[in-house]
């Protein structure tokens, strides 16, 4: 097991201070918990469940929305059960797509087993070599200051995974009805009268 | 030339404003596949896993677009979790167009109890399930499929059956098999 520093709430924050509107689908368990208690919004679309599925859903929305930058802000466990959507990412190439994992190597869910990135596996490379524009494994303060530029300016499809301590800090839940979440999200971007269906 | 049930299915892409589709690829879908490539406006995403398509679906939705997801009747039992997890939670609309292998004339027996499965699973977590047989009977469930995902937020599967696509012959070539004995 490598080295693990940085804390994921204090990454978070920084990264958050040039969100700059951007959309926000957060993968299931604590990257929502860390979302939904540092920068609460109509623009985050919280996944309670669908594990893998984070970053496909983000890609969906970032060609349906090719104007506006989205990030998807997962955790380790979640985009090793997923990472056939590297490939799929990498084919569509989508010049506004943040991948941000906090990896934190483990599944914090679920009594802090190791995760495939605990034993060596290399997400960041793994993206690297499915053709993410590019990637970074961030480690260090350093680091981060590459990745808070990065968000910003790309090159995209951008991947990141944070190497983040493994703790399980306090949490304010997000909301959980999906179609509440579905909804304000929808208007948020869209209006009331297209999100709803009342044209 | 008659229309094929690929070409309805392309025409009802153009007329309900599907800006998405995805595919894991089947024999029955090609001409449709190539089709929606060719057309700019559409993105058409190859996914690794029938699953991906679910989820980029409603991605889609959240971002103000209408998806189809495409998928032989085999990657069925890769959607499950996702669709009732996240397309069933938060009403997502969903369009599945399933081509089917082991419901009529099918050759392989591993693919006979999925064929056979696939419309009970489908309807066991929610989804509405319309099996076609015909090329009428496709153009008219795409037709109303479409409506009531995107205007009543739905979730909709047609399945096509080889009726109407056909089914795969398996068959050992027989000059192979003729050089072999003469050995």
């Amino acid at each position: 097991m490598s080295t693990l520093t940085l804390d994921r709430r204090e990454v978070l924050k920084q990264l958050i201070t040039v969100r700059n509107g951007a959309l926000v689908v957060t993968g299931l368990g604590s990257p929502v918990w860390d979302l939904s208690s540092i920068d609460e919004r109509d623009e985050n679309f919280h996944l309670w469940a669908g594990m893998g599925l984070a970053s496909v859903t983000g890609l969906g929305l970032a060609m349906a929305q090719p104007d506006k930058s989205v990030w998807v802000v997962t955790g380790d466990g979640e985009m090793l059960m997923g990472v056939g959507s590297f490939a799929t990412i990498a084919a569509k190439a989508p010049r506004n797509l943040t991948v941000i994992v906090l990896d934190n190597e483990h599944y914090g869910e679920t009594g802090m087993q190791a995760t495939h990135t605990g034993l060596g596996v290399d997400l960041a490379g793994m993206a690297a070599a499915a053709g993410f524009a590019k990637t970074l494994t961030v480690r260090t303060e350093n680091d981060v200051s590459e990745l808070m530029a990065a968000v910003q300016n790309g090159p995209f499809p951008l991947f990141a995974a944070l190497k983040v301590k493994a703790d399980n800090l306090p949490k304010k839940l997000s909301p959980r009805d999906g179609v509440h979440i579905k909804n304000r999200f929808r208007i948020a971007l869209l209006g009331e009268q297209e999100a709803m269906n009342t044209g | 030339m008659t229309e094929t049930w690929n070409d309805a299915a392309y025409r009802l892409f153009k007329t309900h404003d599907v800006r998405q589709v995805t595919y894991v690829p089947d024999g029955g879908l090609k001409s449709l596949i190539n089709d929606l490539i060719a057309d700019n406006d559409i993105e058409t995403v190859p996914v690794t896993t029938e699953e991906e398509g679910i989820a980029l679906s409603a991605g889609a939705w959240l971002g103000g677009q209408r998806a189809v997801v495409m998928m032989q009747s085999s990657g069925v039992g890769n959607t499950i979790n996702a669709i009732a997890s996240i397309t069933m939670t938060c009403r997502f609309p969903l369009v599945m167009i399933v081509t089917m292998r082991g419901d009529y004339g099918e050759a392989n027996p591993w693919q006979i109890p999925m064929g056979q499965a696939t419309p009970k699973v489908l309807s066991e977590i929610g989804m509405r399930v319309f099996q076609v047989d015909t090329i009428e009977d496709a153009h008219d469930a795409l037709d109303a499929g479409m409506t009531m995902a995107y205007e009543a937020s739905a979730p909709v599967a047609i399945l096509v059956s080889q009726r109407l696509i056909g089914a795969k012959p398996f068959r050992s070539d027989p000059e192979l098999l003729a050089a072999e004995a003469a050995s």
